[in-house]
Protein backbone atom coordinates (compact mmCIF):
# COMPACT_ATOMS: atom_id res chain seq x y z
CA UNK A 1 0.00 0.00 0.00
CA UNK A 2 1.59 3.47 -0.82
CA UNK A 3 0.53 6.30 0.92
CA UNK A 4 1.29 10.05 0.63
CA UNK A 5 0.06 12.97 3.43
CA UNK A 6 0.89 15.28 5.82
CA UNK A 7 1.96 14.48 9.26
CA UNK A 8 0.37 14.91 12.57
CA UNK A 9 2.47 14.20 15.24
CA UNK A 10 2.44 13.28 19.08
CA UNK A 11 4.51 12.32 21.61
CA UNK A 12 5.12 9.11 23.46
CA UNK A 13 2.31 7.14 25.62
CA UNK A 14 -0.39 8.59 23.42
CA UNK A 15 -3.05 6.03 25.79
CA UNK A 16 -6.58 4.39 24.29
CA UNK A 17 -8.15 7.16 27.04
CA UNK A 18 -7.27 10.00 24.88
CA UNK A 19 -7.88 8.29 21.90
CA UNK A 20 -11.24 7.65 22.37
CA UNK A 21 -12.23 8.41 26.17
CA UNK A 22 -14.43 5.50 27.75
CA UNK A 23 -17.12 7.98 28.34
CA UNK A 24 -18.29 6.97 24.30
CA UNK A 25 -17.52 3.82 24.75
CA UNK A 26 -21.39 3.44 25.26
CA UNK A 27 -21.46 3.42 21.42
CA UNK A 28 -19.44 1.36 18.57
CA UNK A 29 -20.40 2.48 15.73
CA UNK A 30 -17.74 4.10 13.22
CA UNK A 31 -19.25 7.86 13.20
CA UNK A 32 -19.33 7.96 17.20
CA UNK A 33 -16.09 7.39 17.25
CA UNK A 34 -15.00 9.42 15.12
CA UNK A 35 -16.77 12.26 16.28
CA UNK A 36 -14.95 12.09 19.81
CA UNK A 37 -11.52 10.73 18.87
CA UNK A 38 -8.39 12.16 20.07
CA UNK A 39 -10.67 15.22 21.24
CA UNK A 40 -9.01 15.37 25.17
CA UNK A 41 -5.20 15.50 24.03
CA UNK A 42 -6.10 17.30 20.47
CA UNK A 43 -9.51 19.78 19.84
CA UNK A 44 -8.25 20.24 16.53
CA UNK A 45 -7.54 16.74 15.44
CA UNK A 46 -10.89 16.87 12.95
CA UNK A 47 -9.73 20.09 10.99
CA UNK A 48 -5.83 18.51 10.62
CA UNK A 49 -7.12 15.13 9.41
CA UNK A 50 -9.25 16.46 7.17
CA UNK A 51 -5.87 16.72 4.98
CA UNK A 52 -3.55 14.63 7.34
CA UNK A 53 -3.93 11.01 6.37
CA UNK A 54 -0.58 10.07 8.65
CA UNK A 55 -0.39 10.17 12.36
CA UNK A 56 3.36 9.76 14.08
CA UNK A 57 3.66 8.68 17.96
CA UNK A 58 6.34 8.25 20.32
CA UNK A 59 7.18 5.37 22.25
CA UNK A 60 4.10 2.75 23.56
CA UNK A 61 1.77 4.33 21.45
CA UNK A 62 -1.93 3.34 21.91
CA UNK A 63 -0.79 2.22 25.79
CA UNK A 64 -4.27 1.21 28.28
CA UNK A 65 -7.08 -0.22 27.85
CA UNK A 66 -7.92 -3.49 25.47
CA UNK A 67 -10.74 -1.21 23.15
CA UNK A 68 -10.29 -1.99 19.44
CA UNK A 69 -12.46 1.10 19.61
CA UNK A 70 -9.25 3.22 19.88
CA UNK A 71 -7.69 1.90 16.48
CA UNK A 72 -11.24 1.96 15.30
CA UNK A 73 -11.75 5.51 15.63
CA UNK A 74 -8.43 6.55 14.34
CA UNK A 75 -9.81 4.86 11.28
CA UNK A 76 -13.25 5.77 10.78
CA UNK A 77 -11.62 9.58 11.33
CA UNK A 78 -9.74 9.07 8.41
CA UNK A 79 -6.32 8.03 9.51
CA UNK A 80 -4.74 5.96 7.22
CA UNK A 81 -1.39 4.87 8.90
CA UNK A 82 0.57 5.37 12.61
CA UNK A 83 4.38 5.74 12.26
CA UNK A 84 5.42 5.14 15.97
CA UNK A 85 8.61 4.27 17.58
CA UNK A 86 6.88 1.68 19.43
CA UNK A 87 3.57 0.12 20.21
CA UNK A 88 1.61 -1.09 22.91
CA UNK A 89 0.55 -4.26 22.50
CA UNK A 90 -2.61 -4.85 22.10
CA UNK A 91 -3.09 -2.16 20.42
CA UNK A 92 -0.69 -3.73 17.57
CA UNK A 93 -2.69 -6.48 17.60
CA UNK A 94 -5.88 -4.78 17.20
CA UNK A 95 -4.43 -2.66 14.41
CA UNK A 96 -3.40 -6.10 12.54
CA UNK A 97 -7.04 -7.37 13.20
CA UNK A 98 -8.87 -4.64 12.21
CA UNK A 99 -6.49 -3.60 9.25
CA UNK A 100 -4.90 -0.13 10.05
CA UNK A 101 -1.66 0.21 8.75
CA UNK A 102 0.78 0.46 11.41
CA UNK A 103 4.71 0.27 11.46
CA UNK A 104 7.35 0.83 14.18
CA UNK A 105 10.15 2.68 12.90
CA UNK A 106 11.86 5.34 15.75
CA UNK A 107 14.08 7.10 13.40
CA UNK A 108 11.49 8.04 11.15
CA UNK A 109 9.18 9.45 14.19
CA UNK A 110 12.89 11.45 15.32
CA UNK A 111 13.16 12.78 11.57
CA UNK A 112 9.34 13.76 10.76
CA UNK A 113 8.31 17.38 12.04
CA UNK A 114 4.92 17.87 12.78
CA UNK A 115 2.97 18.99 9.11
CA UNK A 116 6.21 17.38 7.20
CA UNK A 117 4.77 15.56 3.86
CA UNK A 118 5.81 11.75 3.57
CA UNK A 119 5.06 9.04 1.19
CA UNK A 120 5.43 5.88 2.54
CA UNK A 121 5.46 1.99 0.89
CA UNK A 122 4.25 -0.23 3.75
CA UNK A 123 5.16 -3.54 1.25
CA UNK A 124 8.54 -2.68 1.27
CA UNK A 125 8.36 -0.82 4.80
CA UNK A 126 9.71 2.71 3.07
CA UNK A 127 8.91 6.36 4.30
CA UNK A 128 9.89 8.99 2.50
CA UNK A 129 10.20 12.59 4.05
CA UNK A 130 9.36 14.56 0.97
CA UNK A 131 10.04 17.79 3.15
CA UNK A 132 13.82 17.20 3.94
CA UNK A 133 14.45 14.28 1.50
CA UNK A 134 15.57 12.07 4.12
CA UNK A 135 14.41 8.62 3.42
CA UNK A 136 14.28 5.40 6.14
CA UNK A 137 13.44 1.84 6.18
CA UNK A 138 11.52 -0.35 8.59
CA UNK A 139 11.12 -4.19 8.92
CA UNK A 140 8.40 -5.67 6.93
CA UNK A 141 5.94 -7.45 8.57
CA UNK A 142 6.76 -11.76 9.53
CA UNK A 143 4.48 -13.90 7.31
CA UNK A 144 2.59 -15.14 9.42
CA UNK A 145 1.27 -11.66 10.24
CA UNK A 146 1.40 -10.35 6.17
CA UNK A 147 -0.93 -13.37 6.12
CA UNK A 148 -3.95 -11.91 8.03
CA UNK A 149 -3.25 -8.37 6.57
CA UNK A 150 -3.15 -9.64 3.07
CA UNK A 151 -6.63 -11.58 3.83
CA UNK A 152 -7.78 -7.93 5.28
CA UNK A 153 -7.71 -8.63 8.82
CA UNK A 154 -8.46 -11.61 10.73
CA UNK A 155 -11.98 -12.39 10.53
CA UNK A 156 -11.72 -13.25 6.77
CA UNK A 157 -8.20 -15.05 7.43
CA UNK A 158 -10.11 -17.70 9.85
CA UNK A 159 -12.68 -17.38 6.97
CA UNK A 160 -10.39 -18.39 4.49
CA UNK A 161 -9.03 -20.86 6.31
CA UNK A 162 -5.67 -19.33 7.18
CA UNK A 163 -6.23 -19.72 10.80
CA UNK A 164 -7.48 -23.11 12.13
CA UNK B 1 16.56 -24.40 25.10
CA UNK B 2 15.18 -23.59 28.46
CA UNK B 3 11.75 -21.90 29.24
CA UNK B 4 9.76 -19.39 31.22
CA UNK B 5 6.50 -20.27 32.94
CA UNK B 6 5.15 -18.19 30.77
CA UNK B 7 6.66 -19.90 28.10
CA UNK B 8 5.65 -23.60 29.24
CA UNK B 9 2.50 -22.82 28.99
CA UNK B 10 2.10 -21.55 25.60
CA UNK B 11 4.36 -24.52 24.26
CA UNK B 12 1.69 -26.91 25.94
CA UNK B 13 -1.22 -25.12 24.57
CA UNK B 14 0.46 -25.08 21.31
CA UNK B 15 1.68 -28.38 21.38
CA UNK B 16 4.67 -27.95 20.89
CA UNK B 17 7.65 -29.43 22.90
CA UNK B 18 9.60 -26.37 22.61
CA UNK B 19 9.04 -22.53 22.06
CA UNK B 20 11.55 -19.07 21.65
CA UNK B 21 10.99 -15.54 22.14
CA UNK B 22 9.45 -13.54 19.14
CA UNK B 23 7.78 -17.31 17.28
CA UNK B 24 4.70 -16.97 16.05
CA UNK B 25 2.35 -19.21 17.58
CA UNK B 26 -1.37 -20.46 17.09
CA UNK B 27 -2.58 -21.68 20.71
CA UNK B 28 -5.27 -23.63 22.51
CA UNK B 29 -7.87 -21.14 24.39
CA UNK B 30 -8.92 -22.70 27.98
CA UNK B 31 -11.67 -19.45 28.09
CA UNK B 32 -12.56 -16.60 26.86
CA UNK B 33 -13.84 -14.08 28.33
CA UNK B 34 -15.37 -10.15 27.31
CA UNK B 35 -17.46 -7.51 29.05
CA UNK B 36 -20.44 -5.02 27.85
CA UNK B 37 -18.08 -2.96 26.41
CA UNK B 38 -15.73 -5.20 24.04
CA UNK B 39 -18.15 -8.03 23.57
CA UNK B 40 -20.55 -6.11 21.44
CA UNK B 41 -18.08 -5.30 18.84
CA UNK B 42 -16.67 -9.42 18.69
CA UNK B 43 -20.20 -10.40 18.29
CA UNK B 44 -20.52 -8.21 15.34
CA UNK B 45 -17.08 -9.80 14.25
CA UNK B 46 -18.34 -13.14 15.03
CA UNK B 47 -21.44 -12.73 13.15
CA UNK B 48 -19.76 -12.00 9.91
CA UNK B 49 -17.92 -15.08 10.44
CA UNK B 50 -20.51 -17.23 9.61
CA UNK B 51 -20.16 -19.44 12.61
CA UNK B 52 -23.37 -20.71 13.73
CA UNK B 53 -21.66 -21.81 17.14
CA UNK B 54 -19.05 -20.69 19.68
CA UNK B 55 -16.20 -23.63 20.00
CA UNK B 56 -16.89 -24.31 23.31
CA UNK B 57 -20.74 -23.06 25.52
CA UNK B 58 -18.63 -23.34 28.98
CA UNK B 59 -15.68 -21.53 28.15
CA UNK B 60 -16.84 -18.27 26.95
CA UNK B 61 -17.74 -15.95 29.85
CA UNK B 62 -19.21 -12.33 29.32
CA UNK B 63 -19.56 -10.22 32.32
CA UNK B 64 -21.61 -6.96 32.25
CA UNK B 65 -19.69 -4.99 34.37
CA UNK B 66 -18.40 -1.86 33.04
CA UNK B 67 -21.65 0.32 32.49
CA UNK B 68 -24.31 -2.11 33.92
CA UNK B 69 -26.53 -1.77 35.94
CA UNK B 70 -26.61 0.34 32.67
CA UNK B 71 -26.35 4.13 33.06
CA UNK B 72 -27.89 4.85 29.91
CA UNK B 73 -30.03 3.44 26.70
CA UNK B 74 -27.19 3.29 24.68
CA UNK B 75 -25.20 1.21 27.85
CA UNK B 76 -28.69 -0.78 28.30
CA UNK B 77 -28.63 -1.89 24.15
CA UNK B 78 -25.17 -3.21 24.77
CA UNK B 79 -25.93 -5.34 27.68
CA UNK B 80 -28.96 -6.34 25.82
CA UNK B 81 -26.99 -7.58 22.65
CA UNK B 82 -24.67 -9.72 24.90
CA UNK B 83 -27.57 -10.99 26.76
CA UNK B 84 -29.16 -11.89 23.67
CA UNK B 85 -25.97 -13.53 22.13
CA UNK B 86 -25.56 -15.93 25.47
CA UNK B 87 -29.46 -16.98 25.42
CA UNK B 88 -29.17 -17.74 21.27
CA UNK B 89 -25.42 -19.58 21.99
CA UNK B 90 -26.61 -20.91 25.33
CA UNK B 91 -23.38 -19.96 26.59
CA UNK B 92 -23.21 -20.97 30.15
CA UNK B 93 -21.13 -18.47 31.98
CA UNK B 94 -23.52 -15.46 31.44
CA UNK B 95 -22.96 -12.66 34.03
CA UNK B 96 -25.72 -10.18 34.16
CA UNK B 97 -26.75 -8.08 37.10
CA UNK B 98 -27.47 -9.57 40.15
CA UNK B 99 -24.95 -11.96 39.58
CA UNK B 100 -22.21 -10.20 38.33
CA UNK B 101 -18.90 -8.58 40.11
CA UNK B 102 -16.19 -6.76 38.38
CA UNK B 103 -14.54 -9.78 35.63
CA UNK B 104 -11.22 -10.21 37.30
CA UNK B 105 -12.24 -10.45 40.73
CA UNK B 106 -15.08 -13.21 39.17
CA UNK B 107 -13.70 -15.33 37.61
CA UNK B 108 -11.01 -16.49 39.80
CA UNK B 109 -13.87 -16.12 42.48
CA UNK B 110 -16.40 -18.87 40.82
CA UNK B 111 -13.35 -21.17 39.65
CA UNK B 112 -13.29 -20.35 36.20
CA UNK B 113 -9.66 -19.78 35.78
CA UNK B 114 -7.03 -22.64 37.23
CA UNK B 115 -3.24 -22.50 37.32
CA UNK B 116 -2.16 -23.87 33.87
CA UNK B 117 -4.87 -22.21 31.60
CA UNK B 118 -4.52 -20.05 29.33
CA UNK B 119 -6.99 -17.13 29.22
CA UNK B 120 -7.85 -14.59 26.74
CA UNK B 121 -9.99 -11.58 27.23
CA UNK B 122 -11.32 -8.48 25.32
CA UNK B 123 -10.13 -6.64 28.26
CA UNK B 124 -6.40 -5.57 28.75
CA UNK B 125 -6.75 -6.41 32.63
CA UNK B 126 -7.21 -10.03 31.71
CA UNK B 127 -3.66 -10.26 32.80
CA UNK B 128 -4.49 -10.34 36.66
CA UNK B 129 -4.96 -14.22 36.47
CA UNK B 130 -1.32 -14.83 36.33
CA UNK B 131 -1.85 -14.56 40.11
CA UNK B 132 -2.98 -18.12 39.77
CA UNK B 133 -0.13 -19.37 37.64
CA UNK B 134 -1.79 -18.78 34.46
CA UNK B 135 -1.27 -17.52 31.40
CA UNK B 136 -3.29 -14.85 30.57
CA UNK B 137 -3.74 -11.95 28.14
CA UNK B 138 -5.79 -8.63 27.34
CA UNK B 139 -6.84 -8.74 23.47
CA UNK B 140 -8.97 -6.52 21.15
CA UNK B 141 -12.50 -7.65 20.14
CA UNK B 142 -11.77 -9.28 17.01
CA UNK B 143 -9.43 -11.89 18.94
CA UNK B 144 -12.12 -12.43 20.97
CA UNK B 145 -14.54 -13.03 17.87
CA UNK B 146 -11.98 -15.64 16.49
CA UNK B 147 -10.87 -17.10 19.45
CA UNK B 148 -14.64 -17.43 20.23
CA UNK B 149 -14.66 -19.38 16.70
CA UNK B 150 -12.13 -21.60 16.92
CA UNK B 151 -11.18 -21.59 20.54
CA UNK B 152 -7.28 -20.51 19.16
CA UNK B 153 -5.35 -17.50 18.68
CA UNK B 154 -2.37 -16.38 17.48
CA UNK B 155 0.10 -15.50 19.19
CA UNK B 156 4.02 -13.77 20.08
CA UNK B 157 6.38 -15.69 22.23
CA UNK B 158 7.41 -13.23 25.14
CA UNK B 159 10.27 -12.90 26.40
CA UNK B 160 10.66 -12.43 30.13
CA UNK B 161 11.77 -9.85 33.29
CA UNK B 162 11.86 -11.81 36.66
CA UNK B 163 11.35 -10.29 39.79
CA UNK B 164 12.85 -12.27 42.50
CA UNK B 165 11.08 -11.10 45.61
CA UNK B 166 12.64 -11.70 49.23
CA UNK B 167 11.44 -10.58 52.67
CA UNK B 168 7.79 -10.03 53.97
CA UNK B 169 5.90 -6.42 53.44
CA UNK B 170 5.09 -4.29 56.53
CA UNK B 171 1.88 -3.90 57.99
CA UNK B 172 -0.78 -1.65 56.23
CA UNK B 173 1.62 -1.86 53.14
CA UNK B 174 0.49 -4.16 49.81
CA UNK B 175 -0.09 -5.70 46.72
CA UNK B 176 -0.75 -2.02 45.08
CA UNK B 177 2.39 -0.39 46.72
CA UNK B 178 4.67 -3.31 45.03
CA UNK B 179 3.46 -2.38 41.86
CA UNK B 180 3.29 0.98 41.64
CA UNK B 181 6.59 0.33 42.74
CA UNK B 182 7.93 -1.56 40.14
CA UNK B 183 6.00 0.34 37.44
CA UNK B 184 7.57 3.40 38.63
CA UNK B 185 11.20 1.83 38.79
CA UNK B 186 10.87 0.53 35.10
CA UNK B 187 8.50 2.58 33.61
CA UNK B 188 4.95 1.99 31.96
CA UNK B 189 6.27 0.61 28.88
CA UNK B 190 9.08 -1.47 31.12
CA UNK B 191 7.94 -4.44 30.08
CA UNK B 192 6.36 -3.71 26.71
CA UNK B 193 5.67 -7.45 25.03
CA UNK B 194 7.64 -8.79 28.06
CA UNK B 195 6.12 -11.36 30.40
CA UNK B 196 6.80 -10.00 34.07
CA UNK B 197 7.66 -13.33 36.23
CA UNK B 198 7.06 -13.14 40.10
CA UNK B 199 9.48 -15.71 42.48
CA UNK B 200 11.62 -16.07 45.42
CA UNK B 201 11.12 -16.89 49.02
CA UNK B 202 8.77 -13.23 49.51
CA UNK B 203 6.06 -14.96 47.06
CA UNK B 204 4.54 -17.10 50.35
CA UNK B 205 3.95 -14.19 52.69
CA UNK B 206 1.73 -12.67 49.80
CA UNK B 207 -1.78 -13.27 49.65
CA UNK B 208 -4.17 -14.42 46.62
CA UNK B 209 -5.17 -10.53 46.41
CA UNK B 210 -1.84 -8.69 47.05
CA UNK B 211 -0.75 -11.01 44.10
CA UNK B 212 -4.18 -10.61 41.56
CA UNK B 213 -3.38 -6.94 42.07
CA UNK B 214 0.40 -7.14 41.30
CA UNK B 215 -0.63 -9.25 38.29
CA UNK B 216 -3.70 -6.42 37.66
CA UNK B 217 -1.30 -3.92 36.87
CA UNK B 218 1.62 -5.98 34.76
CA UNK B 219 0.02 -3.93 31.94
CA UNK B 220 0.59 -0.60 33.48
CA UNK B 221 3.88 -1.45 32.48
CA UNK B 222 3.11 -2.51 29.10
CA UNK B 223 3.66 -6.37 30.12
CA UNK B 224 1.70 -9.24 28.15
CA UNK B 225 1.18 -10.90 30.96
CA UNK B 226 1.94 -10.97 34.90
CA UNK B 227 2.80 -14.42 36.66
CA UNK B 228 3.63 -15.77 39.87
CA UNK B 229 4.89 -19.15 40.84
CA UNK B 230 2.62 -21.78 41.81
CA UNK B 231 2.86 -22.37 45.96
CA UNK B 232 0.77 -23.98 48.95
CA UNK B 233 -1.59 -20.37 48.76
CA UNK B 234 -1.94 -20.81 45.31
CA UNK B 235 -3.03 -24.64 45.51
CA UNK B 236 -5.29 -23.86 48.05
CA UNK B 237 -7.09 -21.18 46.54
CA UNK B 238 -7.85 -22.93 43.37
CA UNK B 239 -9.49 -26.17 45.45
CA UNK B 240 -11.70 -23.90 47.31
CA UNK B 241 -12.76 -22.34 44.00
CA UNK B 242 -12.69 -24.95 41.17
CA UNK B 243 -13.82 -28.15 40.94
CA UNK B 244 -11.18 -28.34 37.89
CA UNK B 245 -7.46 -29.92 38.49
CA UNK B 246 -4.49 -26.94 38.37
CA UNK B 247 -1.87 -27.68 36.14
CA UNK B 248 1.65 -26.33 37.76
CA UNK B 249 4.30 -25.20 35.78
CA UNK B 250 8.45 -24.22 36.72
CA UNK B 251 10.43 -22.08 35.22
CA UNK B 252 13.41 -24.24 33.99
CA UNK B 253 16.14 -23.50 36.30
CA UNK B 254 18.06 -21.66 33.71
CA UNK B 255 15.48 -19.75 31.36
CA UNK B 256 16.42 -16.98 30.35
CA UNK B 257 15.45 -13.47 31.07
CA UNK B 258 16.15 -10.15 29.79
CA UNK B 259 17.02 -8.48 32.96
CA UNK B 260 16.69 -9.68 37.40
CA UNK B 261 15.35 -7.33 39.57
CA UNK B 262 15.83 -8.30 43.12
CA UNK B 263 12.59 -6.50 45.36
CA UNK B 264 13.10 -6.59 49.51
CA UNK B 265 9.57 -6.69 49.83
CA UNK B 266 10.17 -5.16 53.61
CA UNK B 267 11.95 -1.78 52.31
CA UNK B 268 8.53 -1.10 50.18
CA UNK B 269 7.09 1.78 51.16
CA UNK B 270 3.08 3.39 50.59
CA UNK B 271 3.52 4.36 46.73
CA UNK B 272 1.15 7.19 45.17
CA UNK B 273 1.11 7.22 41.10
CA UNK B 274 0.40 10.91 40.25
CA UNK B 275 -1.42 12.43 37.63
CA UNK B 276 -1.09 10.97 34.34
CA UNK B 277 0.74 7.92 34.10
CA UNK B 278 0.71 4.94 35.96
CA UNK B 279 4.53 5.11 36.22
CA UNK B 280 4.80 8.84 38.29
CA UNK B 281 5.02 7.03 41.49
CA UNK B 282 6.45 8.70 44.78
CA UNK B 283 6.21 6.96 47.83
CA UNK B 284 4.01 8.68 50.94
CA UNK B 285 6.54 11.02 52.48
CA UNK B 286 7.81 12.76 48.99
CA UNK B 287 3.84 13.43 48.34
CA UNK B 288 3.17 16.96 49.77
CA UNK B 289 0.05 18.68 50.35
CA UNK B 290 -2.78 17.22 48.02
CA UNK B 291 -6.25 18.08 48.73
CA UNK B 292 -8.67 15.67 47.30
CA UNK B 293 -12.49 15.98 46.32
CA UNK B 294 -13.01 12.40 45.99
CA UNK B 295 -11.64 8.92 47.37
CA UNK B 296 -12.71 5.54 45.29
CA UNK B 297 -11.88 2.24 47.03
CA UNK B 298 -12.67 -0.39 44.22
CA UNK B 299 -12.41 -1.80 41.32
CA UNK B 300 -10.53 -5.01 39.62
CA UNK B 301 -7.06 -3.92 41.26
CA UNK B 302 -8.21 -3.33 45.42
CA UNK B 303 -11.85 -4.22 45.22
CA UNK B 304 -11.21 -7.73 46.91
CA UNK B 305 -12.47 -8.64 50.57
CA UNK B 306 -9.20 -8.15 51.86
CA UNK B 307 -8.64 -4.45 51.06
CA UNK B 308 -12.32 -3.53 51.53
CA UNK B 309 -11.35 -4.58 55.75
CA UNK B 310 -7.63 -3.37 55.26
CA UNK B 311 -9.85 0.70 54.36
CA UNK B 312 -12.33 -0.28 56.92
CA UNK B 313 -9.74 -1.24 59.65
CA UNK B 314 -8.27 2.69 58.84
CA UNK B 315 -11.68 4.04 58.67
CA UNK B 316 -13.51 2.46 61.17
CA UNK B 317 -14.79 5.36 64.07
CA UNK B 318 -13.62 7.96 62.10
CA UNK B 319 -15.54 10.49 59.88
CA UNK B 320 -14.98 11.43 56.03
CA UNK B 321 -13.37 14.63 55.78
CA UNK B 322 -15.83 17.60 55.49
CA UNK B 323 -16.31 18.16 51.15
CA UNK B 324 -15.14 14.40 50.57
CA UNK B 325 -17.20 11.98 48.90
CA UNK B 326 -15.52 8.30 49.25
CA UNK B 327 -16.95 5.54 47.95
CA UNK B 328 -16.49 2.20 48.02
CA UNK B 329 -17.37 -0.79 45.86
CA UNK B 330 -17.02 -4.39 46.49
CA UNK B 331 -15.85 -6.35 43.52
CA UNK B 332 -18.29 -8.97 43.46
CA UNK B 333 -21.73 -9.83 45.03
CA UNK B 334 -19.82 -12.61 47.03
CA UNK B 335 -17.47 -10.00 48.02
CA UNK B 336 -20.34 -7.33 49.30
CA UNK B 337 -22.02 -10.29 51.13
CA UNK B 338 -18.91 -11.44 53.20
CA UNK B 339 -17.97 -7.26 53.84
CA UNK B 340 -22.05 -7.00 54.86
CA UNK B 341 -22.27 -10.04 57.48
CA UNK B 342 -18.69 -8.63 58.78
CA UNK B 343 -19.54 -5.08 59.58
CA UNK B 344 -17.80 -3.30 57.02
CA UNK B 345 -20.42 -2.08 55.08
CA UNK B 346 -21.60 -0.66 58.60
CA UNK B 347 -17.69 0.95 59.06
CA UNK B 348 -18.23 2.73 56.04
CA UNK B 349 -21.56 3.96 56.02
CA UNK B 350 -21.42 5.20 59.81
CA UNK B 351 -18.19 7.11 58.53
CA UNK B 352 -20.22 8.89 55.73
CA UNK B 353 -18.78 6.33 52.36
CA UNK B 354 -21.37 5.85 49.89
CA UNK B 355 -21.33 1.88 48.85
CA UNK B 356 -22.06 0.69 45.80
CA UNK B 357 -23.14 -2.51 43.73
CA UNK B 358 -20.20 -4.37 42.15
CA UNK B 359 -19.15 -2.51 38.83
CA UNK B 360 -16.38 -0.65 36.74
CA UNK B 361 -18.42 2.32 37.48
CA UNK B 362 -15.99 5.96 38.10
CA UNK B 363 -12.86 3.84 37.54
CA UNK B 364 -13.46 4.48 33.72
CA UNK B 365 -15.16 7.59 33.85
CA UNK B 366 -18.93 5.85 33.46
CA UNK B 367 -20.86 6.82 36.44
CA UNK B 368 -21.73 6.42 39.69
CA UNK B 369 -18.28 9.02 40.81
CA UNK B 370 -17.60 10.99 37.39
CA UNK B 371 -15.13 13.56 37.96
CA UNK B 372 -15.69 17.76 37.52
CA UNK B 373 -13.63 19.82 36.06
CA UNK B 374 -10.21 20.15 38.71
CA UNK B 375 -11.63 17.84 40.86
CA UNK B 376 -8.86 15.80 42.05
CA UNK B 377 -9.64 11.60 43.57
CA UNK B 378 -7.41 9.42 45.02
CA UNK B 379 -8.61 6.09 43.61
CA UNK B 380 -7.17 2.65 44.22
CA UNK B 381 -8.00 2.00 40.42
CA UNK B 382 -5.30 1.00 37.82
CA UNK B 383 -5.36 3.67 35.87
CA UNK B 384 -4.45 7.94 35.82
CA UNK B 385 -4.73 8.86 32.29
CA UNK B 386 -6.02 12.33 31.36
CA UNK B 387 -9.95 12.35 31.27
CA UNK B 388 -9.84 8.53 32.45
CA UNK B 389 -12.40 9.29 35.45
CA UNK B 390 -13.96 12.12 34.15
CA UNK B 391 -13.15 15.48 33.05
CA UNK B 392 -9.87 16.22 31.02
CA UNK B 393 -8.94 18.80 33.32
CA UNK B 394 -9.75 16.32 36.71
CA UNK B 395 -7.09 14.51 38.25
CA UNK B 396 -6.28 10.92 39.20
CA UNK B 397 -4.32 9.46 42.44
CA UNK B 398 -3.50 5.90 41.96
CA UNK B 399 -2.84 4.38 46.00
CA UNK B 400 -3.29 1.45 47.96
CA UNK B 401 -6.47 0.53 50.32
CA UNK B 402 -4.93 1.66 53.11
CA UNK B 403 -3.45 5.09 51.51
CA UNK B 404 -7.09 6.00 50.22
CA UNK B 405 -8.54 5.08 53.25
CA UNK B 406 -6.45 7.56 55.60
CA UNK B 407 -6.89 10.37 53.08
CA UNK B 408 -11.02 10.59 53.12
CA UNK B 409 -10.38 11.40 56.32
CA UNK B 410 -8.09 13.43 56.39
CA UNK B 411 -9.23 15.10 53.07
CA UNK B 412 -5.86 15.16 51.19
CA UNK B 413 -3.14 12.19 50.64
CA UNK B 414 -2.32 11.17 54.07
CA UNK B 415 -0.95 8.09 55.05
CA UNK B 416 -2.24 5.55 57.37
CA UNK B 417 0.39 6.30 59.95
CA UNK B 418 -1.35 10.00 60.48
CA UNK B 419 -4.75 8.14 61.52
S1 LIG C 1 -12.49 -2.02 37.23
FE1 LIG C 1 -11.57 -0.54 35.83
S2 LIG C 1 -9.71 -1.48 35.08
FE2 LIG C 1 -10.94 -3.09 36.05
S3 LIG C 1 -12.10 -4.03 34.37
FE3 LIG C 1 -13.35 -2.40 35.24
S4 LIG C 1 -12.89 -0.56 34.01
FE4 LIG C 1 -11.28 -2.06 33.64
Amino acid sequence: MNISSTVIKYGDNVDTDVIIPARYLNASDNASLAQHCMEDLDPDFHKKVETSKIVTGGQNFGCGSSREHAPLALKASGVQLVIAKSFARIFFRNSINIGLAIMECPEAVDGIKNGDRVEVDTDSGTIVNKTTGKSYKTAPFPDFIAKIIADGGLINAIKDGDVK
Amino acid sequence: MEMTMTQKILAAHAGLDQVVPGQLILAKTDRVLGNDITSPVAIREFNKLGFSDVFDKDKVTMVMDHFAPNKDIKAAIQCQTCRNFCREKEITHFYDVGAMGIEHALLPEKGLVVSGDLVVGADSHTCTYGALGAFSTGVGSTDMACAMAVGKLWFKVPSALRFVLKGKLKPHVSGKDVILHIIGMIGVDGALYKSMEFTGEGVASLSMADRLTICNMAIEAGGKNGIFEVDQTTLDYVRQHSGRQPRVYKADPDASYEKTYEIDLSTIRPTVAFPHLPGNARTIDQVGDVKIDQVVIGSCTNGFYENLEEAASIIRGHKIAKGVRCIVIPATQAIYLKAMENGLLRDFVEAGCVVSTPTCGPCLGGYMGVLAPGEVCVSTTNRNFIGRMGDKSSKVYLASPAVAAASAIKGRIASFEEV
